[in-house]
């Protein structure tokens, strides 16, 4: 063989294995956590593991629209994953444990299923006992109907029923206000020498006075990222998202692997005072930790802290009190 | 005519006759589309942050329809990587003078498929699929691959380039439009030719290879067929080859013979009117039945491509030139005519172009810095920010190139028209076709 077809042998032969090797060398080094809608695949990986007080460096990117990901009961600023570019973030878990991550961008009706989870290694230095939620505690059902059987007329107004909760003697401790649905409240309040009206102010005033303007802006920012999409911006079932869930309906729920039999239902109305009354916030906070269990509505006990879903259940019944602002 | 030889010049002349600075080009050709290839399959699915969509169909799209085609004719060929690998298996050698005996079957390729039709269909194929391959990566690597491994195939069955000749999409559209340009391959001295001994450019000698296209350059007249391989110029004993400028359309004068040349036109010429209404146009539901490949909505939309490019086009066409009487048939009649369509259907695809190259060219740094959206930041433009570009000139550049195409192509009809008959039929119908082109993109 002559020297100039050997070279140029020997040269396309290099271009060819460069032209091959080269990108596939450097893909196989770069992870990358895929981000797909939940209907195509959520995350992949879905399950990273990780070393408790070592960092955690992570290559985000998405395969289609806009994701974004949060690591649940963790104090994080959520990042933006976009389209076919990456988002580098490191993480540091102090504690060993399983971590969800999450998407915090309404990218579609099944936006609230892309979660994975971190499983973070290492020894507990303090092992902390297992709280038990309220509701668990209180042996709440909270799947059994729990309408309240009377509602107010007007808007109960929490400035209108301080005036009367002074001469009262009602326990205003944060166990009772947590454990007692406000028709409760109201009902215990018949033999005051109060109108209906004026009742179910007091009741309005007792839940205000077991919150903060702070906690009800933690809650309101809270309610705005996760779940406005479903329940509206202002409370009643009528978010982006319902009309296209009520539509899914049982097909939404069928295109995730190993969904049973189920239908969505329409969000909840959180300005219906007939459902909202008969409501203790411990009842919420069992419907908040666990989901709606094929209702569509997501679990977040494993994304908002116990103080979150606290700040969240004051902000929910904001929708049927008329606040100090 | 007037022609100026290029070959004259010796610069222009040995940098051909060399094989160094052609191999050189496809080296780094050849690199780019294994490259695109693997990006396509590796790298981020997302179409306008991939390698593969960014510089097949903006960067090479754009290159090829504006400026190599226009102005080059099959320039694009005369580089293009999907022969080679096969071409170099097919030969045994990459620079090497040929063996007297073929390394494979080496057949003729059958008669019957000694024509543009499959090329027609290899394209009408890539047309009805294009919403997806235009915007899915892994759908325009495994199409790549294809087509390198059709190639292959090709070339170790069959002699020459097979593939190139007879199947590729591209080149069918790209030798139709060809004709156009203001450069040709051809002979200087027809009697050379005749009485050349052994025929090498055709043939092959010790100093190169008989022509890969399977043209005999000494009785060509028209680009259609000529991949500009340069390889006759190095063959030929008689320095009788020679790359000339010429006006633009030379080649149009003399008009179309064959069907399958003529049905090229039409499915270029419909096909270039239907794809601003499906990938620029308003209508959602036809986007939806272009993109969901397979389903009710998709069979209708590619009955309605196939039939408005093979019935409705052609159809209309023939009732126009029907209403008009000559000495040769109606059918001899179509195909002549039809050539008018050609220089019309180069600036409905320059037009329909300008609008989504500059609509999207700003992808292109993007993907230069982060060609498989790995967070790689190689020129320092990955985050680069999605701009259409001279957005100013778009409907004045796209006007201007419908009207330089209508009045090019009724100058086309009047020159290929036998005598004494009228060409009006075929003028309205190439300016109704750019009115429906201007509604469609202004």
């Amino acid at each position: 063989m002559k020297r100039p077809e050997l070279i140029s042998r020997i040269l396309i032969i290099t271009g060819i294995l460069l032209a091959v090797g080269a990108p596939l060398f450097l893909w196989a080094r770069t992870p990358l956590i895929h981000a797909r809608m939940a209907e195509d695949g959520g995350w992949n990986p879905d399950v990273i593991q990780a070393e408790a007080g070592k960092p955690l460096h992570l290559k985000l990117t998405s395969d289609d629209v806009v994701h974004g990901f949060a690591v649940g009961q963790m104090d994080m600023q959520s990042v933006d994953v976009i389209p076919g570019k990456v988002t580098d973030i490191t993480l540091t878990f102090d504690k060993p444990g399983i971590y969800t991550f999450y998407c915090t961008r309404w990218c579609g009706i099944n936006h609230w299923r892309m979660r994975g989870t971190i499983e973070v290694s290492g020894s507990p230095s303090d092992p902390e006992p297992a709280i038990v939620p309220l509701y668990v505690s209180l042996d709440l059902d909270i799947d059994a109907p729990h309408d309240s059987p009377v509602i107010p007329i007007e808007k109960p107004s929490a400035i209108s029923g301080q005036q009367f909760a002074s001469n009262l003697p009602i326990d205003q401790s944060t166990d009772y206000y947590r454990s007692n649905a406000p028709y409760q409240v109201f009902d215990e309040l018949t033999n005051a020498s109060l109108t209906e009206q004026q009742s179910w102010d007091v009741v309005a005033y007792l839940w205000q006075s077991n919150t903060t303007p702070e906690s009800l802006a933690n809650g309101k920012e809270l309610y705005a990222q996760n779940c406005a999409a479903c329940h509206g911006e202002n409370g009643a079932g009528d978010g982006v998202f319902a009309d296209d869930l009520a539509e899914a309906g049982e097909a939404s729920m069928q295109t995730m692997e190993g969904a049973m039999n189920m239908v969505m239902q329409n969000p909840v109305d959180f300005t219906d005072p007939r459902r909202m009354l008969g409501a203790s916030p411990a009842l919420l906070q069992g419907k908040i930790l666990r989901g709606g269990m094929g209702t569509g509505m997501p679990m977040w006990g494993v994304i908002f802290t116990e103080e979150q879903i606290w700040d969240l259940i004051a902000y929910i019944y904001s929708f049927q009190f008329e606040y100090d602002k | 005519m007037n022609r100026i030889e290029l070959t004259r010049n010796s610069f222009i002349k040995n940098a051909l006759k060399s094989r160094y600075p052609q191999l050189a080009v496809f080296i780094v050709m050849l690199v780019g589309y294994i490259f695109a290839i693997l990006a396509g399959l590796i790298g981020t699915p997302v179409g306008s942050q991939n390698f593969s969509i960014v510089f097949v169909w903006i960067a090479w799209w754009a290159i090829l329809i504006l400026i190599a085609v226009p102005f080059f004719g099959r320039g694009w060929c005369a580089v293009c990587p999907i022969p080679l690998p096969g071409e170099w298996l097919q030969r045994g050698a990459v620079l090497s003078p040929p063996d007297k005996r073929p390394k494979w079957l080496n057949l003729r390729v059958p008669k019957m498929f000694r024509n543009i039709w499959l090329q027609n269909i290899s394209f009408l194929l890539l047309a009805l699929f294009s919403s997806v391959l235009l915007t899915t990566p892994n759908i325009t690597g495994i199409v790549l691959v294809a087509m390198l491994f059709a190639a292959i195939g090709l070339s170790i069955v069959f002699e020459r380039r097979a593939f190139c000749r007879y199947l590729c999409p591209v080149g069918g559209f790209i030798g139709l439009y060809s004709q156009t340009a203001p450069i040709e391959l051809r002979i200087k001295d027809k009697q050379v030719c005749v009485t050349c001994e052994g025929k090498p450019c055709y043939n092959g000698s010790q100093v190169g290879y008989g022509c890969p296209w399977d043209v005999f350059p000494g009785g060509m007249t028209k680009n259609t067929f000529c991949g500009l391989c340069m390889e006759c110029i190095r063959t030929c004993p008689h320095d009788n080859i020679a790359i000339n400028l010429r006006p633009f359309s030379a080649d149009l004068a003399k008009p179309t013979a064959r069907l399958d040349e003529a049905f090229k036109a039409f499915i270029m010429f419909g096909a270039a009117m239907i794809y601003p209404g499906v990938l620029l146009g308003p209508w959602g539901t036809l986007k939806d039945a272009a993109y969901n490949v397979g389903t009710g909505t998709w069979f209708i939309y590619a009955a309605v491509f196939l039939a408005i490019i093979f019935i409705v086009l052609p159809g209309i066409f023939t009732l126009g030139i029907m209403t008009t009487k000559g000495r040769q048939s109606l059918k001899q009649r179509f195909m002549s005519l039809s050539t008018a369509l050609i220089p019309l259907g180069l600036m409905f695809w320059v037009a329909f172009s300008l609008s989504f190259v500059l609509t999207n060219a700003s992808y292109i740094l993007a993907a230069l810095s982060d060609p498989l959206g790995l967070g790689w930041n190689l020129f320092g433009t990955a985050n680069a920010a999605w701009q259409p570009m001279l957005t100013t000139i778009l409907a004045p550049a796209q006007t201007l190139a419908l009207v330089v195409g209508l009045v090019w192509s009724a100058r086309t009809a009047q020159k290929v028209n036998e005598a004494g008959t009228s060409t009006i039929p075929v003028i309205i119908y190439c300016f109704v076709a750019t009115s429906i082109m201007l509604w469609l993109l202004l």
